[in-house]
C-alpha cells in the first residue's frame, strides 16, 4: 500500500474524485428533471428550434421574416447582441481612454470632472440609466409625425433616427477592393516608417502617408466615378418614416447605457495603469525632452497597457453580459428572443440552457482573445 | 428581469429536486397547509392588483377565492403569488402554486404538452388593439407601416404577426418585458398602437392621463378564452377548480348573490338546494364540505357580481358583459347542471 503515501498518486486521486462528484451531482439533476417532465407529460427536446416562428423581430442584425425558423430567430437574438456589445466596447473604450487620462490632468477643473463622470456612471445600478436613456429619447423627442428635419432627408423623433440610406448600385466589388488594398498599403507603409524612425531617430510623417495610402485610391475611385450610390431618402408614409436607414431608440439608448457605463470603468483602470508606471519614467522622458503628450502617448501608455488589459478583459465580459438587460427597454437581443420562444413553446429549461450555453460560449471566446493579446503585450521574460 | 430569472430557477430546481409534490393529491396538500397558493398576475387592475389597503383584488384574484372558499369555507385562506409571464406555467408544474388564474389563454399546446390543464373559461377575450382617437384609424387594417407595442411572448407577438401577414402589410414590432414601459411608450407615440387582450386594453386605457383620448379598433384578432389551470393527472383537484367556477356560474343563472344567500338556504328549487348543500351530499362527493357552494357565494358573489365588480360598467375598466353574459342572455357562459 505504499503507492497511498505517494503525493503525486494522492494529487491525482482526490482530482480524480472531485470530477467524479461534479459529474455525479450534475448527471443525477439532469435524469431527475428529465424523468419529472416525462412524469409529469411535459414536451422536452430540442425539436421546437426547426418549427416556424410565427413573429416579427423588427430590429435584426441578420434578415428575419416571421416564416423563418424558432432557430434562425434565436440566432437574430445572438447576432443583435453581439452588435450591440461589440459597439458599446469600442464606443466606451474610446471615452473612457480619454476620461481616464483627463483624471490625470493638471488642470483642476478638468480632472474634478472627470472624477464627477466616472463616479456618477459607476455607483448608479445600470438599469436605472437604461430606463432613464430611453424615458429621456421617448418623452422628449417629437413623435414620428412632427420629426424634428435636421438636415434634407435627416429626421429624428421619438421613433429614433431616420438618414439617408446609402445603396451600392454598381462599383462595388471595385470599392470593397480599394479599400482592402489600400488598408493593407497603409499598414506596410506605417511598418517601414516605424522601422526607419526607430533606425535613424528622426520622426518621419508615417502616420500621414499611410493615411493617404487608406484613402485615396477609393477617392480616386469614387471622384472618376467608378462606383454609383443611389441615395435612399426617406419619405413621409402613412405613419412613419419609409426607406432610409432607420437607427431605432431602443438600440440607442441600450448602446449609450452601455457604453457610458464601460466608459466609467475603463477611466478608473486606464487612471490605475498610468499611475502604475513608475515616476522614474515620466522624468526619464522629461530629461529626453519629450513633451507631456507625447510621453504620455509614447512612454507611459505602452507600459500602462500591460497593466490595463486583465481588468479591460473583465469589463468587456461585463458589457456583453450586461447587454442582456435590453430587455426592459424592448431591444430584441438573445434573451427577449429568447423569452419569446419559451414563451410560444413553453419549454424553458431547454431554451434557457440553450441562452446560458451561447452567453458561457461568448464569454470564453472573448476571454481567449484578450488573453491571447495580453500575452502579446505582456513584458517577455528572456 | 431578476426576479423572472430567480423565478425560472426556483422552477428548475423544483423540477430537478421535487418529484414527490404531485403524488400526495394537490387537495390533500392544499389542506394540510391551511391555504391556497394562488398564482395571479403582476399588478393588473381589473384581474389581479392590491388595491391601497393591500389587500388582492381582480376578476382573477375572485377566482382563486372561489377555490379557496370551496375548500375551507373561507375565501381568505388564499396566498396571492404574482407570476411573471415567462414562468407562470412553470411555477404550476413545480408545485409552487397550486392553481393558475391569471388572464391564460387555453390554446391546444398548452394543454397537450405543458403537463397542465384548464378549467372552464372565466372570460371570453379576444386580441384587439388601441390606436390614439388623434391618429383617425377606424380599422386594424389601416394600421399597415405602424410600429405596435406589444408584451413579449404569450400568444400576442403571434398574433398580430399572423393578422399583418394575412393582409401581406408590413409593421414594426417593438416588444417590452416591463407593462409600464410598454405603456408608456405607447402613450409617448412611439407606437402608433398598442396591442393585447381587449380587456388588458381596457385595462391600460382606464389607467392613461385621459382615456378618452385613445380608441379600441373594432377588430378582434383572435380567440382568447382565458381560463384558469391546474397541473395533469390530478382529476380530483382538476375537478374542484372547475366546479368552483361553474357554481359561480350557475347562481347567476338561479338569482342567487351574496346578499340573498342565506335567505337561499331556504329555498324550494331543488337545484339550488343541491348547489347551497341543504340536500343531498354534493360536496362530499368531491371531498369538501357540503356547503363549499354556500361558502363560495357567501365569498365573493356569483359570476355576474364578481364581473360587475371588478370589470364591468361601474369600473375604471368599463367592459359590457359582451360574449361573458350568461347563455340564456345571447353570451357564452354555460355551467353544466349541478346535481
Amino acid at each position: 500500500m505504499a503507492f497511498l503515501h505517494d503525493m503525486r498518486f494522492r494529487a491525482f486521486f482526490y482530482q480524480v474524485v472531485a470530477i467524479g462528484a461534479v459529474i455525479l451531482v450534475g448527471w443525477t439533476m439532469f435524469s431527475t428533471a428529465s424523468g419529472n417532465l416525462a412524469k409529469q407529460n411535459i414536451a422536452t427536446g430540442f425539436d421546437f428550434l426547426s418549427r416556424p416562428a410565427g413573429f416579427v423581430i423588427t430590429e435584426a442584425a441578420i434578415a428575419f421574416e416571421a416564416t423563418d425558423t424558432v432557430g434562425r430567430a434565436i440566432l437574430v437574438g445572438i447576432a443583435n447582441t453581439v452588435k450591440v456589445s461589440l459597439l458599446a466596447a469600442i464606443l466606451g473604450t474610446l471615452i473612457g481612454l480619454a476620461v481616464g487620462i483627463a483624471r490625470m490632468s493638471r488642470n483642476p477643473l478638468l480632472a474634478r470632472l472627470a472624477l464627477v463622470y466616472v463616479e456618477l456612471l459607476r455607483n448608479v445600478p445600470l438599469l436605472l440609466y437604461l430606463f432613464l436613456w430611453y424615458s429621456l429619447i421617448i418623452l422628449i423627442l417629437p413623435p414620428v409625425r412632427q420629426a424634428l428635419n435636421l438636415l434634407p432627408g435627416v429626421y429624428l423623433s421619438n421613433s429614433g433616427l431616420v438618414v439617408p440610406a446609402a445603396l451600392v448600385e454598381s462599383g462595388g466589388g471595385a470599392l470593397l477592393a480599394c479599400l482592402l488594398g489600400g488598408a493593407a498599403a497603409a499598414f506596410v507603409i506605417r511598418r517601414v516608417f516605424t522601422q526607419k524612425r526607430v533606425a535613424t531617430g528622426r520622426s518621419n510623417h508615417g502616420a500621414l502617408i499611410a493615411t493617404a495610402a487608406f484613402v485615396l485610391p477609393a477617392l480616386v475611385l469614387w471622384l472618376a466615378g467608378g462606383v454609383s450610390i443611389d441615395w435612399e431618402f426617406p419619405t413621409a408614409g402613412k405613419f412613419r418614416l419609409t426607406g432610409g436607414l432607420h437607427v431605432r431608440p431602443e438600440f440607442v439608448a441600450l448602446l449609450f447605457g452601455l457604453a457610458l457605463s464601460v466608459s466609467a470603468n475603463v477611466a478608473e483602470i486606464v487612471r490605475a495603469g498610468i499611475q502604475a508606471v513608475s515616476k522614474g519614467q515620466w522624468e526619464a522622458a522629461a530629461a529626453l525632452g519629450l513633451a507631456r503628450a507625447k510621453t504620455m502617448r509614447l512612454v507611459v501608455l505602452p507600459q500602462a497597457l500591460r497593466i490595463i488589459i486583465p481588468p479591460l478583459t473583465n469589463t468587456y465580459l461585463t458589457v456583453f453580459k450586461n447587454s442582456s438587460l435590453a430587455i426592459a427597454i424592448g431591444y430584441p437581443d438573445l434573451v427577449m428572443v429568447s423569452n419569446t420562444v419559451m414563451n410560444q413553446t413553453g419549454q424553458a429549461i431547454e431554451t434557457i440552457a440553450i441562452f446560458m450555453g451561447v452567453y458561457l460560449a461568448l464569454s470564453i471566446a472573448i476571454s481567449l482573445l484578450m488573453n491571447w493579446y495580453n500575452a502579446h503585450v505582456a513584458l517577455k521574460e528572456r | 428581469m431578476k426576479q423572472a430569472l430567480l423565478s425560472i430557477c426556483a422552477a428548475a430546481l423544483g423540477l430537478t429536486m421535487a418529484g414527490q409534490a404531485s403524488a400526495a393529491g394537490t387537495l390533500e396538500t392544499v389542506k394540510a397547509r391551511g391555504k391556497l397558493v394562488c398564482g395571479v398576475s403582476l399588478a393588473t387592475p381589473g384581474f389581479a392588483a392590491p388595491d391601497d389597503k393591500g389587500r388582492m383584488q381582480g376578476f382573477d384574484a375572485d377566482i382563486c377565492r372561489s377555490i379557496a372558499a370551496a375548500v375551507f369555507g373561507d375565501g381568505d385562506k388564499v396566498e396571492f403569488v404574482p407570476t411573471n409571464i415567462n414562468t407562470r406555467f412553470q411555477a404550476l408544474q413545480s408545485g409552487e402554486i397550486d392553481v393558475l388564474s391569471r388572464q391564460t389563454t387555453h390554446t391546444f399546446s398548452r394543454d397537450a404538452s405543458l403537463g397542465l390543464d384548464f378549467g372552464p373559461t372565466v372570460f371570453y377575450d379576444g386580441q384587439g388593439l388601441m390606436v390614439a382617437k388623434s391618429l383617425g384609424v377606424t380599422s386594424a387594417k389601416e394600421l399597415t407601416e405602424a410600429a405596435i407595442c406589444t408584451l413579449p411572448g404569450t400568444t400576442t407577438a403571434q398574433n398580430i404577426s399572423d393578422f399583418f401577414r394575412a393582409i401581406n402589410g408590413k409593421f414594426e414590432l417593438v416588444v417590452f418585458e416591463s407593462p409600464d414601459e410598454n405603456r408608456a411608450a405607447f402613450y409617448s407615440g412611439r407606437c402608433e398602437a398598442i396591442t393585447s387582450d381587449r380587456s388588458d386594453l381596457a385595462s391600460i386605457r382606464a389607467v392613461a392621463n385621459n382615456p378618452d383620448d385613445y380608441v379600441v379598433l373594432p377588430e378582434t384578432i383572435s380567440k382568447e378564452p382565458l381560463a384558469p389551470a391546474f397541473r395533469q393527472n390530478d382529476s380530483n383537484w382538476g375537478d374542484i377548480v372547475s366546479w368552483s367556477v361553474w357554481l359561480l356560474m350557475a347562481a347567476e343563472e338561479k338569482g342567487i348573490t351574496q346578499a340573498n344567500v342565506d335567505e337561499m338556504l331556504k329555498s324550494e328549487d331543488p337545484d339550488v338546494q343541491r348547489m347551497l348543500g341543504a340536500t343531498e351530499e354534493l360536496g362530499k362527493m368531491l371531498g369538501l364540505d357540503n356547503n363549499w357552494g354556500y361558502s363560495i357565494i357567501k365569498s365573493v358573489g356569483n359570476y355576474g357580481e364578481v364581473f360587475e365588480r371588478n370589470l364591468g360598467e361601474g369600473t375604471r375598466l368599463g367592459l359590457t358583459r359582451g360574449p361573458n353574459a350568461l347563455w340564456n342572455a345571447g353570451g357564452l357562459i354555460y355551467s353544466p347542471p349541478i346535481r
